[in-house]
């Protein structure tokens, strides 16, 4: 496929987001619990703030993926209308949802609004408890409409797996987190610890079943081939003509048209800013180090940009069996 | 439940472009706008096409044959194209089978594109929405054209009739019957898109003939006048002599 750099900043930029949330409100339910200091209201409002902002930026990436920036406005609300079958029909439903819900979050916060849900007065912030754990529940189905729109697609058998999911999550979360200590650095450095302690146990999981994926990808046997594709049953087939001069849309979106030792070198180079660079920073800035705490951040969003990019390049679309003289 | 669908002869086809050029003829001028086109006269011509013809070599020289492939939607019955469009732009119409996209729906989007396992489907990089195969919906039905021309312009250029045009579901169409008395098959099954144009394959027209059919060994009027013995019975011999 040809990547393309909406869809690589959309998902990077959401996924960011997405994790930041579910950092803070880890925060918020461990401290509710006891288990971490209580933070003041300001540290969850700039922190939502901040996701907020990621969200929005992939917001307007996803612009760039539309035919024209005005169907946004005159079409794009059709777009919740297929949620019963399409998956990015749920992506565009659960986006602005969860965009809502974090927006909430902060102003919940900032106002300090509560209530006595649970009838224990001592306990305070439940209203915000229950509104981050529908948060939660948003975010966690965003990634996975996201990484179901990649997975559902069964012919393209790099993205049809589940480790695809279980990779956006893991990678969303991974840099939500590393920019969770990144912005504790900043704010709240008791807690610096915590979030790098977690951004490099989901940083090391994402590591696991990325590289997962990529062995899988490697041993794929590819269901279609050039006879099953015009049913002629024979071994020797080769393409002529592919019925036009100049390429198509066929020619253009579906193939990277880079070497194979480019696309090589864009895996070794996410493999090492995604995975072992930020947690050899993120484990020397444990004490609390600014610059390497927002090193480990800026050095795995670039990752992920470029692993995002991979992603895409790698899937090779069975229509690309009638396109072979590209 | 009706399903229209071409069913294409590869044993006829000659590759000429006739389907592509009325094709694209007929639907650049339709009501739903142009299919655009990059420098059409010039170096490296691109555009939109509803229709394409590609050509393969079977074989290895010298024993190779030559296949001309046309390649338009095949308005599969399980589409997979249909389900992922976020809008319900891209829908398949229940009263003839006919895989369309309402270019006033379309977001552009691609995704559409992506789930086609066939890559049927062009974006147009003008208009900035997905086209296809319509199966000539704007022409098939147009009670004005004499009944003869209802039909796509795919099928009506075609000089070698390689192109049949009908209900797949109905069992005593033409083009159901091609494909069940020719061999007609359905490309990439594995993906149980179930589609709906059928393809009949290249055949070989042979007959056998034995040496001694082509010279004959004996006189043959030496071979008639070999007498057998005739029954007693009555016999149609006994008729004619």
């Amino acid at each position: 496929m040809h990547p393309t750099f909406s869809v690589i900043f959309l998902t990077t930029l959401i996924g960011v987001g997405q994790g930041l949330f579910l950092a803070l409100f880890t925060e918020q339910s461990y401290s509710a619990a006891n288990l971490l200091p209580a933070q003041d209201s300001s540290f969850y409002v700039t922190g939502s703030f901040i996701a907020l902002a990621f969200l929005i930026g992939g917001l307007i990436a996803a612009i760039g993926h539309l035919g024209k920036p005005i169907y946004m406005i005159t079409r794009a609300w059709r777009g919740i209308t297929q949620w019963r079958t399409s998956w990015l029909s749920r992506e565009l439903i659960l986006m602005p949802l969860v965009m809502f819900l974090v927006f909430l979050y902060g102003v919940f916060h900032y106002f300090g609004l509560d209530a006595n849900l649970f009838g224990t007065p001592e306990l305070g912030g439940q209203l915000t408890l229950v509104l981050g754990t529908v948060t939660t529940a948003a975010v966690f189905g965003l990634f996975i409409a996201t990484a179901m729109i990649y997975a559902s697609l069964k012919f393209l058998q790099e993205w049809a797996c589940s480790l695809t999911v279980v990779n956006y999550i893991l990678l969303g979360s991974a840099s939500g987190f590393t920019l969770a200590a990144a912005y504790a650095a900043y704010v709240a450095p008791e807690l610096v610890g915590f979030y790098a302690g977690w951004a490099m146990i989901i940083t090391a999981a994402a590591l696991i079943t990325r590289s997962g994926s990529l062995i899988r990808n490697t041993r794929i046997k590819y269901k279609s081939t050039i006879q099953s594709a015009i049913g002629v049953r024979h071994t020797k087939v080769q393409q002529k003509s592919m019925g036009m001069m100049g390429g198509s849309f066929n020619t253009r979106e579906f193939f990277h048209g880079k070497t194979a030792a480019f696309l090589k070198s864009i895996k070794w180079i996410f493999l090492v800013l995604v995975f072992p660079l930020p947690l050899l920073l993120l484990w020397a800035g444990m004490e609390g180090d600014k610059t390497l705490l927002v090193m480990a951040f800026l050095v795995q969003y670039v990752g992920l940009l470029f692993e995002r990019w991979f992603f895409f390049a790698q899937a090779n679309h069975p229509q690309n069996l009638y396109y072979q003289t590209v | 439940m009706t399903q229209l669908a071409l069913v294409i002869d590869l044993n006829v086809c000659v590759g000429c472009h006739a389907c592509v050029t009325s094709c694209k003829q007929w639907n650049t001028s339709g009501q739903a706008g142009p299919l655009f086109d990059d420098n059409p006269f010039t170096k490296d011509p691109t555009g939109t096409f509803f229709n394409r013809v590609q050509t393969f070599e079977i074989g290895e020289f010298p024993k190779t044959e030559t296949l001309h492939f046309p390649k338009s939607c095949l308005h599969c019955e399980d589409a997979p194209c249909v389900p992922v469009c976020p809008t319900g732009a891209s829908h398949k119409r229940s009263e003839d089978g006919i895989v369309l996209v309402d270019y006033d729906k379309c977001i552009g989007c691609k995704y559409c594109s992506w789930a086609c396992p066939y890559g049927m489907r062009e974006f147009d990089e003008y208009q900035k929405v997905m086209k296809k195969c319509t199966l000539c919906v704007d022409r098939i039905y147009d009670e004005t054209l004499d009944e003869r021309d209802r039909k796509p312009a795919c099928v009506l250029a075609c000089p070698t009739s390689a192109r049949l045009f009908g209900d797949v579901h109905d069992p005593d169409s033409e083009a159901s019957v091609a494909v069940r008395e020719r061999g007609g098959y359905q490309l990439m099954p594995e993906w149980g898109t179930k589609p709906a144009n059928h393809y009949l394959p290249r055949r070989k027209t042979q007959i056998s003939i034995h040496e001694d059919e082509l010279v004959r060994v004996d006189n043959p009027l030496k071979k008639e006048d070999i007498r057998h013995e005739t029954s007693k019975d009555v016999s149609l011999d006994d008729w004619l002599m």
